[in-house]
């Protein structure tokens, strides 16, 4: 196996290298590539196009990797015929957040010599305890240290390199974190097994420091790979977001381009339903755009030329040209990143568990040892032997199980979220998760779908209901297809209407029987009429039918709740949290959901920096806010918040900013995550404590001078394997949101 | 005690050597997509165009 699986990338790199100019290459994403069968339809499926010389799926990051020749086949052909196999595919590329290449691969090569140099360590200082009690005569005891001592220098230097390297940047900005004492530990122990194997004694160390070190980097490993499957996943979604677009040239000649590719000043061709890919200005057409994502507000907005359009946006009843502008030249988004600076430098602030721990931690032991050392210097030993002392207190303090603490229960909470369908995205994500207080929710794609549903639909006779789907057949505007949606499920069978005129804004008219049939807000449903009326409610989440002379029909509307968006607020509030509604949609729309979800706090028609506001006041009046939007407006309260959840299909600058990023239709996952928070933050706690009591058996002992390396090699190994499986109780167990 | 004097080098040897494998597996992207790997293995139809690249 081992073979067929290296023959393909080594054959690959021969081949790139005489046909480089021949074959481009690119890396696909493909969403719903779940096993080994789509991984191999997906491979069979590119490679019987011509031009591509060879597709590799890749199933752990869910991506393809193609080689073809641009001639012949684009990128397009690609993501078509795989979306003909029904497989929702789209070019991958990397944010310019990404970090640098790979770092996983380097940690691994350090994980294996650490781990080949503790192995070898420790068969050598098996024999030489196993040999202490028997017939081991002290040259080969000595031999034996240096063999150990040869493995371990030069494993040290290599594959401790992260923890030096991260102790020496914090010590010289004048911080502590746990990195510090990891490396004195580390050096110190090494330090003085190579001095005491010098002078020929038994106190050497070489096992326990490369072990302890293989232990650490096998948690940072874990760690980082959950971190990296996490920005994989998330970087997945995001380019499924990204779109093609179809750009005007000067001559008149249309072409289709990757929306990342449009330059500004470019003209942009949008069509009825598509989503509308830069930032621009509208040149010609006017049209209904659906601006959801940006104002959270429900209802579309009718835009006319010199409007200013955003990316993200859903153009819903026309085709329009645009003009792409800069991002920076949009006020919106520049108030949008001014305010996410402001919020983020705010939650830089936040010091993570372990790192307050090192901070009482790392002075404390250092004190101690130096005491231990001033301690037998007074009661008369010599200064070699008080030293030897000193460094045994600094090793067997060393902060095996407190390092271990924090990470090993943070690996276990990552993978369980994962498996849940979260990203966790921030390390401290979890931690913060674990403090809040409040809950503020965005209305909009938070707590509601988004998409209207039509209410009174038991007092609409089924004729009228029939005819009026007639007309809104042909519409983009999620009224109309709410209708359409209706009738259909109660299997009303729908013949568009012929010739209908859509007016943005205003409604939709069709002849119907030889009478004209009109849809739409009530001056629509009067325009031909010689008397007009007001409307009898507020009439803004309401259409009207008209047939010919007869009577008027409303149709009231209602922004859809998710399915357990009930079930979850009752949860949240038995739980003792606050919660509050922080939406930019209309007031009356807001009111009814708060009314639906028994929310008393809540505010309707907020703009991006009044959202901030609101948020900076409870802030600072104390409360812990956990802020959950999809938005772009929301994207300050995001970051603004103690911690943020968004879902995924949250617009791009909400991922980025948001702590964990949850999949799926349901609000369930908040309850889930709060959960596994409180929970991750309880077996840490119990962590401390754990490596605390050890600490305090074992720092006397070493302080006495009673530390054998046979004790210190038990003790601190028995303390690392609790706090592991202390850990790992996190996978399984029954989560409890409420006590 | 002279065996010791050719066992160790030979331990040592034969872990450098697992050590040096799993560099090299490494190196190789072996361990780039190991949840594929555990599907490729039942993969039995040889499909032409795939084998040489």
């Amino acid at each position: 196996m081992s073979l067929s699986m290296t023959a393909a990338p080594s054959a690959a790199m021969n081949n790139s290298q005489e046909s480089e100019n021949r074959f481009g290459s690119a890396t696909l994403t493909v969403e719903n590539m779940a096993c080994g069968a789509c991984m191999n339809s997906i491979e069979n499926c590119l490679n019987s196009l011509s031009g591509v010389n060879s597709a590799r799926a890749n199933l752990s990051v869910k991506r393809v990797f193609v080689s073809y020749d641009p001639h012949s086949v684009s990128i397009k052909d690609l993501l078509e015929i795989l979306g003909t196999q029904g497989y929702r595919a789209a070019e991958y590329f990397e944010d310019g957040l990404t970090e640098q290449k790979d770092p996983n691969r380097d940690l691994l090569k350090r994980v294996g010599v650490a781990g080949f140099a503790a192995a070898n360590i420790m068969l050598l200082s098996v024999s030489v305890w196993a040999g202490a009690g028997s017939d081991m005569s002290s040259s080969t005891q000595t031999l034996f240290h240096w063999l150990s001592a040869l493995i371990a220098l030069p494993a040290i230097a290599y594959a401790g390199q992260p923890f030096f390297a991260s102790a020496f940047e914090v010590l010289k900005a004048g911080r502590l974190t746990m990195d510090v004492p990891i490396s004195l530990a580390i050096i110190l122990a090494t330090g003085m097994s190579l001095y005491q194997t010098v002078l020929g004694t038994t106190q050497v160390y070489f096992d326990a420091g490369v072990t302890l070190l293989f232990f650490l980097l096998s948690g940072r490993y874990l760690d980082q790979m959950m971190r990296r499957k996490a920005h994989n996943a998330a970087q997945n979604l995001l380019s499924l977001q990204s779109m093609w677009a179809t750009v005007i040239n000067e001559d008149g000649t249309a072409e289709q381009k990757s929306a990342r590719d449009i330059e500004i000043g470019e003209h942009v061709l949008v069509t009825k339903g598509q989503q509308i890919p830069v930032d621009g200005r509208l040149l010609s057409g006017t049209s209904l755009i659906d601006e959801n994502l940006i104002t959270g507000e429900t209802l579309p907005r009718s835009a006319k030329p010199q409007d200013f359009l955003y990316a993200g946006t859903i153009n819903l009843s026309d085709t329009i040209q645009i003009e792409a502008k800069a991002v920076n030249d949009s006020t919106l988004h520049a108030e949008i990143g001014r305010l996410m600076t402001l919020a983020e430098q705010a939650r830089g602030k936040y010091v993570r568990i372990a790192d307050r721990a090192a901070r009482i931690y790392a002075p404390t032991v250092h004190l101690l040892g130096a005491l231990a050392f001033l301690l037998w210097i007074l009661y008369g030993a010599g200064w070699e032997y008080a030293l030897t002392i000193a460094i045994s207190v600094l090793i067997i303090t060393c902060p095996c199980a407190l390092a271990l603490a924090v990470p090993a229960v943070q690996v276990v909470a990552a993978s369980r979220l994962f498996r849940s369908g979260m990203i966790l995205k921030s390390s401290d994500g979890l931690e913060r998760l674990a403090d809040i207080d409040t809950v503020v929710f965005d209305k909009t794609g938070t707590l509601t779908t988004g998409i209207p549903e039509l209410i009174n639909v038991a007092q609409i006779p089924a004729e009228i209901l029939q005819q009026a789907a007639r007309l809104s057949v042909s519409s983009q505007h999620p009224y109309a297809q709410a209708i359409v949606h209706i009738a259909r499920s109660i299997g009303l069978i729908i013949r568009p209407a012929s010739s209908t005129v859509e007016v943005a804004g205003s409604g939709i008219k069709s002849e119907y029987g030889g009478q004209e049939c009109r849809l739409g807000n009530w001056a629509w449903v009067h325009a031909d009429l010689d008397f007009q009326s007001s409307p009898p409610n507020d009439g803004e989440a309401t259409l009207y039918y008209r047939s010919g002379q007869g009577k008027i029909t409303p149709f009231v509307f209602q922004d859809r709740l998710r399915s357990d968006a009930t079930f979850v607020i009752d949860i949240l509030k038995k739980s003792g949290l606050q919660l509050m509604i922080l939406s930019g949609d209309r007031i009356s729309a807001v009111r009814e959901t708060a009314r639906r979800l028994s929310i008393a706090n809540w505010y309707g028609q907020q703009k991006p920096d009044e959202k901030f506001a609101r948020l900076e006041a409870l802030r600072s009046d104390g409360a812990k806010i956990l802020m959950i939007g999809d938005g772009l407006n929301d994207a300050p309260s995001l970051a603004a918040g103690h911690a943020s959840l968004s879902p995924s299909s949250a617009a791009r600058i909400c991922q980025t900013s948001a702590d964990v990023i949850y999949q799926g239709e349901k609000l369930n996952p908040i309850i889930e995550v709060l959960a596994i928070a409180k929970m991750t933050r309880k077996l840490s706690l119990q962590n401390f404590a754990i490596a605390a009591g050890y600490n305090a058996v074992c720092i006397p002992l070493a302080v006495a001078g009673l530390v054998t390396p046979l004790v210190a090699a038990i003790a601190m190994s028995a303390s690392s394997m609790v706090v592991t499986l202390n850990a790992l109780r996190l996978s399984s167990s029954k989560l409890e949101l409420i006590k | 005690m002279t065996a010791l004097v050719w066992l160790i080098p030979i331990a040592l040897f034969l872990g450098g050597l697992g050590l040096a494998a799993f560099l090299w597996a490494l190196k190789t992207g072996q361990f780039d997509d190991l949840e594929g790997a555990a599907w490729r293995i039942l993969e039995d139809d040889p499909r032409e165009k795939s084998d040489h690249s």
